[in-house]
């Protein structure tokens, strides 16, 4: 069953925009910028002042931010409009999605300040939160990427992170905080392994091992936390890892506290996240590992193991993976719940998709979701009549129009999803 | 469908073509699909899986090591009771009790044989939004389309059934109860039309975004439960309760719940079947899922067929998200479907995506979860043992070499992976 044959033999180029696409995103900025001055400036009076914390926990030194609401935002609809001129008109070319990026920061920090305006929003809690909350989301990105890179389609991450989080609880409940960081990043490792042999042994559909990865990791913990942690609680607390200040770092005002005063977890999400990119894009590992999903064939001509391969890259997705599931536990609350990673490991897959198969833009989208969970929280305290739960929907709406290319263009692996067979 | 000789523009031999002069009947389709998929490795691959269930109840209880502790003997006694007990409790779970069977058919009473027949017609009630969600994810199967997103396709079909069933009021009966179900239906189909247009459209692919659409229609279903359609009386996100007029009629008094949807569930597989081989648009939705190329060579709409076979795909499973609102809960809650679009998949997979395969595999898992009801209750074993054997028997369904390895089978003529799926889902086409 093939596969080579019909590995598209698709042209990427890179930095190019289209007439077509240049308008597009021309009228995306003017709307933006639009939508800045109608729904934000229009609503605003004069007198109205915004006042941001900008420490945390309020204790830090750094002082609050304040200012008059209504130029600050006629300046960002201003700024927004020039930028959509412009590309209307000249175009960004190869810079149009960092503009597309700068333009949506706009429009979230107008959000912000119109929301905050005559009341006083914790910017810097907010914020704090959001790369909380992106630990999760960007470990699994990472996950799928490393296996879509190398031709596996991995949709079992939701999956790896419950069974991950499972396992380390009931791990570090029995022995300490290590083992059962192990423990999780070994359980991801093994529904890596399950997953490459489905896929590549057996030849499934990749879908269908990851949906089976799925049902059987949340069947299996709910079945023994059913059976076994509500009645033994002493198997379900792990405790948890503390948070380290890095010293130095963490005093830098506003952005120490948000990215230097953390647990582990965000810490390896970072590492990771270095690490991955270094090793994808700068090792002949990676490149290999990149072949092996973009072209097989050619990669076994030039010698290359393209199943072993495959195999490495899952096991070590999985294995991300797992230590993205000990974050919901061992990182977050300190006990397992059923279900509880909550979709969390779909919304990896949306943010590796609008990330577009790399690890910054997965560390992006991530920031972005995560941003996107940690308002939805607050958007009742500030009394914005936008109901949260739309919010939460937000991630998902923005990676379908992504994946429609309607505001930017995705480009997975040419030959992921096919198994590969030697002819 | 699935050697590779099939994967050209003509037709499967014989089964296909719609206006043959001896027309195949549906047991004969279904037979000669099924045999080709090896009935054999089907068959084994459910009683694998169940087997499994029992060897995870076993190696989970805690006094079947205490009883090896003691003495090796003592040990198997006590391996052999937990399986009885497990088994046990799933038949009589799910078919009832032979000896209170007995006893009601020799009293005569009609409400002691309805209560003791009760278990089975529960498990048919089920069966039904499986039977209907199994459909939906077969039928888009067909067409080369892999509909992840039925699990959303059924909140929003039961949110929209629910809308109907409380917010209109003062119809009679018989147009009350099939409006709201059409409405439900309308409701899933919406949801299934977007990612199949967007497939259509730009390329854009189902399995993402019907993902992504499932996890809006659960954040649309809390929005509306806590604010919309929210019962005002009641604390908790829970809809008003459906207006009698809406209800599906069931045929039997209380406790069997028994209602007239599971008749809908299967004219609607007879529907499907009828649709899928009978008639021109069903062999164009087929060949576009086996073919695509060619399938354009011959002048078939692609974006016409993917659209509307998603839109359909996604009606059945608005139709069993309806089917259990206005059958068997008449309200809805947060976490009502627990899974029914996810184990669709086994069950399309199962039943080979044919109609009739799919309404059989939903009959094995409508009895499953029944009975595993029961076997929490009797057993102790919590009810997601389920989803351990539906996972087992999907992985062996999808992996057939690994049942053919266990059993040591001998490899079919032409081994391809996963026998059961088209062309297009295997990546070729795209």
């Amino acid at each position: 069953m093939t596969t080579t044959t019909a590995a598209p033999t698709r042209i990427k180029e890179v930095g190019y925009i289209s007439p077509r696409r240049q308008r597009v995103m021309g009228i995306v900025f003017l709307a933006l910028a639009t939508m800045i001055w109608v729904f934000f400036s229009r609503t605003t009076t004069g007198q109205m002042v915004t006042t941001f914390v900008m420490s945390p926990g309020g204790a830090d030194p750094t002082p609050d931010l304040i200012f008059n609401t209504l130029p600050f935002l006629n300046v960002l609809a201003t700024i927004s409009a020039v930028i959509g001129a412009y590309q209307l008109v000249r175009g960004f070319h190869g810079k149009t999605n960092t503009m597309l990026g700068i333009l949506a920061g706009f429009f979230v920090i107008a959000f912000l300040a119109w929301g905050a305006a005559d009341k006083s929003l914790n910017l810097a809690g907010l914020l704090k939160v959001a790369v909380v909350r992106a630990v999760p989301l960007t470990l699994g990105a990472l996950s799928g990427i490393l296996c879509e890179r190398s031709g596996i389609i991995n949709i079992g991450i939701e999956g790896m992170l419950l069974a991950a989080a499972f396992t380390s609880t009931v791990a570090a409940s029995l022995s300490n905080l290590w083992v059962g960081l192990i423990v999780a990043i070994l359980t991801g490792a093994l529904f890596g392994w399950v997953l490459a042999v489905f896929s590549i042994r057996y030849k499934v559909n990749q879908i269908i091992s990851g949906t089976v990865i799925n049902i059987f990791a949340t069947g299996m913990t709910s079945f023994l936390s059913a059976k076994f942690l509500q009645k033994y609680q002493n198997l379900n607390s792990p405790g948890q890892f503390p948070t380290w200040e890095i010293p130095g770092l963490s005093k830098i005002p506003f952005f120490g506290p948000i990215l230097f005063s953390h647990n582990l977890f965000v810490y390896g999400m970072f590492i990771l996240l270095i690490v991955l990119t270094i090793v994808l894009f700068h090792t002949r590992w990676g490149l290999r590992l990149r072949s092996a999903g973009e072209h097989p064939k050619a990669a076994d001509t030039l010698g290359i193991n393209v199943n072993r391969t495959r195999y490495i890259a899952t096991i070590l997705g999985g294995m991300i993976a797992g230590f993205g599931g000990a974050y919901f536990t061992l990182g977050s609350v300190g006990r397992f719940d059923e279900v509880m990673t909550a979709g969390r490991g779909f919304i990896g897959l949306a943010a590796m998709i609008f990330g577009n198969w790399m690890p910054t833009g997965a560390l992006g989208a991530g920031l972005l979701f995560g941003l996107a969970d940690s308002l939805a929280g607050k958007l009742t305290i500030l009394r914005i009549p936008i109901p949260p739960k739309f919010l939460e929907m937000a991630p998902y709406i923005v990676t379908m129009i992504v994946l429609a290319g309607v505001v930017g263009h995705t480009s997975p692996p040419a030959a992921e999803g096919t198994p590969y067979e030697k002819e | 469908m699935t050697d590779n000789k099939e994967m050209t523009p003509k037709p499967a031999e014989g089964s296909v073509k719609p206006e043959k002069a001896a027309k195949p009947s549906a047991l004969n389709i279904f037979f000669e699909e099924v045999s080709r998929n090896s009935l054999t490795v089907t068959i084994l691959a459910i009683l694998t899986g169940l087997l499994l269930g029992g060897v995870v109840a076993v190696l989970t209880t805690e006094t079947v090591y205490s009883s090896f502790r003691t003495s090796f003997g003592l040990g198997f006694r006590e391996v052999f009771r937990v399986f009885g007990i497990t088994y046990s409790a799933l038949f009589t779970g799910s078919f009832g009790q032979p000896d209170v069977i007995r006893a009601a058919i020799a009293s005569g009473d009609w409400q002691q044989i309805n209560v003791a027949f009760s278990p089975f017609f529960e498990s048919l009630v089920q069966s039904t939004p499986y039977i209907l969600a199994g459909l939906a994810v077969a039928l888009g199967f067909r067409v080369g389309l892999f509909n992840i997103g039925a699990e959303g396709q059924i909140f929003v079909g039961a949110l929209a059934a629910v809308w109907a069933g409380t917010r209109i009021h003062g119809l009679p009966p018989l147009i009350h109860a099939p409006l709201a179900l059409l409405v439900g239906g309308l409701g899933g189909a919406i949801w299934g039309f977007i990612p199949g247009w967007l497939k259509a459209k730009t390329g854009a692919h189902e399995v993402i975004n019907t993902i992504m659409m499932n996890y809006i229609a659960f954040r649309l279903s809390e929005y509306l439960l806590t604010g919309f359609l929210k019962d005002p009386t009641k604390a908790h996100p829970i809809s008003a309760t459906v207006d009698t007029a809406a209800w599906l009629p069931r045929l039997f008094p209380s406790p069997n719940r028994f209602h007239i949807g599971f008749f809908i569930a299967l004219i609607l597989a007879y529907l499907v079947y009828l649709l899928l081989f009978k008639t021109t648009l069903g062999f164009q939705l087929r060949t576009v899922g086996l073919n695509p190329n060619a399938a354009r060579y011959a002048g078939m709409n692609i974006v016409k067929n993917t659209v509307l076979a998603m839109a359909l795909s996604g009606l059945l499973a608005g139709l069993a998200g309806a089917n259990e609102v206005l059958g068997v809960n008449r309200n809805l809650g947060v976490a009502f479907s627990s899974g029914y679009g996810f184990d669709s998949i086994a069950l399309a997979l199962l039943g080979n995506s044919h109609p009739l395969g799919v309404v059989l595999a939903s009959l094995l898992f409508g009895f499953l979860r029944n009975g595993a009801l029961r076997m929490q209750l009797q057993a102790g074993i919590p009810i997601d043992i389920i989803s351990i054997m539906q996972a087992a028997i999907l992985a062996f369904i999808a992996a057939p070499g690994i049942i053919r390895t266990i059993y040591r089978l001998k490899e079919p003529k032409e081994e391809s992976g996963s026998p059961l799926l088209t062309a297009a889902q295997k990546g070729q086409v795209q």
